[in-house]
């Protein structure tokens, strides 16, 4: 394997990576045994801290604090592409009295921290008495801050639409309401649709920020199985077991968020559409965090 | 509006000083370790680019919520706490943020064609030549932006640490609320706050892309 850094190994650099090979499979083997045998003797195995995963009460819990998850997740999700969508729409308007302050908003709410964007609903709510639960909480926060990044990532596609196919389309006499429904959305979306999904991701990863607000999500009921006496406080393993599922769904959105994107990539090489470079390159730079 | 602010004084500059020192000092560890796992991902050998994969596809799909709280509570459990409340969210934070970094770095150093550096070889230059040379200022153009991105979310996500009992920025609001304050005057302020660190990364982000644009 050649690459930037080293050329095609020969049998001395072989040699050389099969001996290091080996010394850095010792080296993580003898880290996670240690681990391991530092869970050991602090009792970390013992049957009383796994036991309560057979018990169907627990695993209700378990079951009910991904349903709130999933359920801030995905309303929240719904919420964002509509906040997105305004906005985006908004911010390539011909009026600036729209595109000015769509533009501040967008910019304002992807500056300030999730977890501050939250607490103005939940410190509101127990200030002004709205009835709005830590669930409202969440979910508007989440709106405000993915909807604003949502609507980057649309705008930035459908900067990125070849210039050609605008002109094309203003010089059929289509209006811009036309020109940017017919023809510039259908080809930005398919370039676009990698980015939004993994935008999903970071807003699924950070339902978990509701467990600072007291929303009931799974990692708040994580805290609390964890800090069950009758099981020995069980944290290690719970925490385990809520870890292995956040990253199982994580990894399954990525996963399509990958498929997607070798999906558009083999499409563009067949028909020749659009290149990808200025909404990949406006996005990419957009580390998810 | 302003008492809020002026009131509370000591308060709101021991929050943002705190919430400075978990940026820098995480930010620091996180570039040292982000870059190790990055040169992980990019080398030769089979079993630490393994490391490398496993660390990142692990660490990003992990909310960091889920990381401080493995920290905070669950790594006592095994005795492997850090010694405070303060280290061990610098700990989660730096955990968290280079996972992302690693990925920014590998794919900068795979924005360079091989050409480049079988270039570089032919006229007889060293491995660490062809590094410095011809590998690294090239990596670099690809590499601010995005690293620009990750530390600004990195100083966003220091707010986490209020949920765990450390004193920064993101837990004004809580002790606020024990002192009766008027809780959205105080989020305004400390919104505020976090406007002033934030823009100028911000404009610096914009200005390394520009200088960093030409291809």
């Amino acid at each position: 394997m050649s690459s930037v850094l080293y050329e095609t190994p020969g049998p001395r650099a072989k040699l050389r990576n099969r001996i290091s090979n080996i010394i850095v499979l010792v080296v993580l083997a003898g880290v996670i045994a240690w681990l391991i045998h530092r869970m050991y003797i602090y009792g970390q195995f013992e049957g009383r801290l796994w036991r309560q995963f057979q018990y169907s009460s627990i695993q209700r819990q378990l079951f009910d604090g991904l349903l709130n998850t999933l359920k801030a997740a995905g309303l929240a999700a719904v919420l964002a592409m509509l906040f997105g969508a305004v906005f985006a729409a908004a911010r390539i308007s011909d009026r600036k009295w729209l595109r000015t302050p769509a533009t501040l908003i967008v910019e304002l709410f992807r500056a300030i921290p999730l977890l501050i964007l939250m607490f103005y609903f939940y410190f509101g709510n127990i200030q002004f008495n709205l009835g709005l639960g830590p669930f409202w909480a969440v979910v508007f926060g989440l709106t405000l801050y993915n909807g604003s990044v949502l609507a980057e990532i649309f705008r930035a596609g459908i900067a990125a639409v070849p210039k050609g196919q605008r002109e094309a389309a203003y010089a059929m006499g289509l209006r811009k309401n036309q020109v940017v429904r017919l023809v510039l959305l259908p080809q930005a979306i398919s370039a676009m649709l990698p980015a939004i999904v993994s935008q999903l991701v970071v807003l699924l990863k950070d339902t978990a920020l509701g467990f600072i607000i007291t929303y009931g999500e799974l990692l708040y009921v994580a805290k609390q199985m964890g800090g069950r006496l009758t099981y020995g406080f069980p944290y290690i393993p719970t925490y385990i077991v809520t870890a292995v599922i956040y990253i199982g769904l994580c990894s399954l959105l990525s996963l399509l968020a990958k498929y997607l994107e070798g999906r558009s990539r083999r499409r563009r090489k067949v028909t020749g559409a659009p290149p990808p470079s200025a909404a990949e390159a406006a996005t990419s730079a957009e580390a998810p965090l | 509006m302003f008492s809020v602010l002026t009131d509370n004084w000591p308060l709101f500059r021991d929050g943002f000083w705190l919430t400075i020192r978990l940026f820098v000092v995480s930010g620091v560890l996180s570039l040292v370790l982000g870059t190790i796992l990055g040169a992980f991902r990019v080398s030769p050998v089979p079993a630490l680019r393994g490391v490398g994969t496993g660390y990142v596809n692990v660490l990003r799909n992990t909310p960091l919520t889920l990381v401080f709280a493995f920290l905070f509570f669950g790594a006592a459990k095994m005795h492997l706490s850090l010694p405070n409340p303060y280290w061990t969210a610098v700990g989660a934070l730096t955990i968290y943020t280079s996972a992302f970094i690693c990925e920014v770095v590998r794919s900068g150093v795979n924005t360079i064609s091989p050409g480049q550096s079988e270039a570089a070889r032919a006229v007889g230059m060293s491995f660490f030549q062809v590094l410095t040379i011809v590998v690294l200022p090239q990596a670099f153009r690809a590499i601010i932006p995005p690293l620009m991105s990750v530390l600004i979310a990195l100083l966003k996500n220091t707010t986490i640490a209020a949920g765990f009992s450390v004193a920064e920025a993101g837990a004004i609001p809580a002790a606020m609320s024990e002192r009766g304050e008027n809780q959205l005057l105080t989020l305004m302020w400390i919104t505020i706050g976090f406007l002033i660190l934030i823009v100028p990364l911000i404009f610096l982000q914009r200005w390394a892309e520009r200088r960093t644009a030409v291809a």
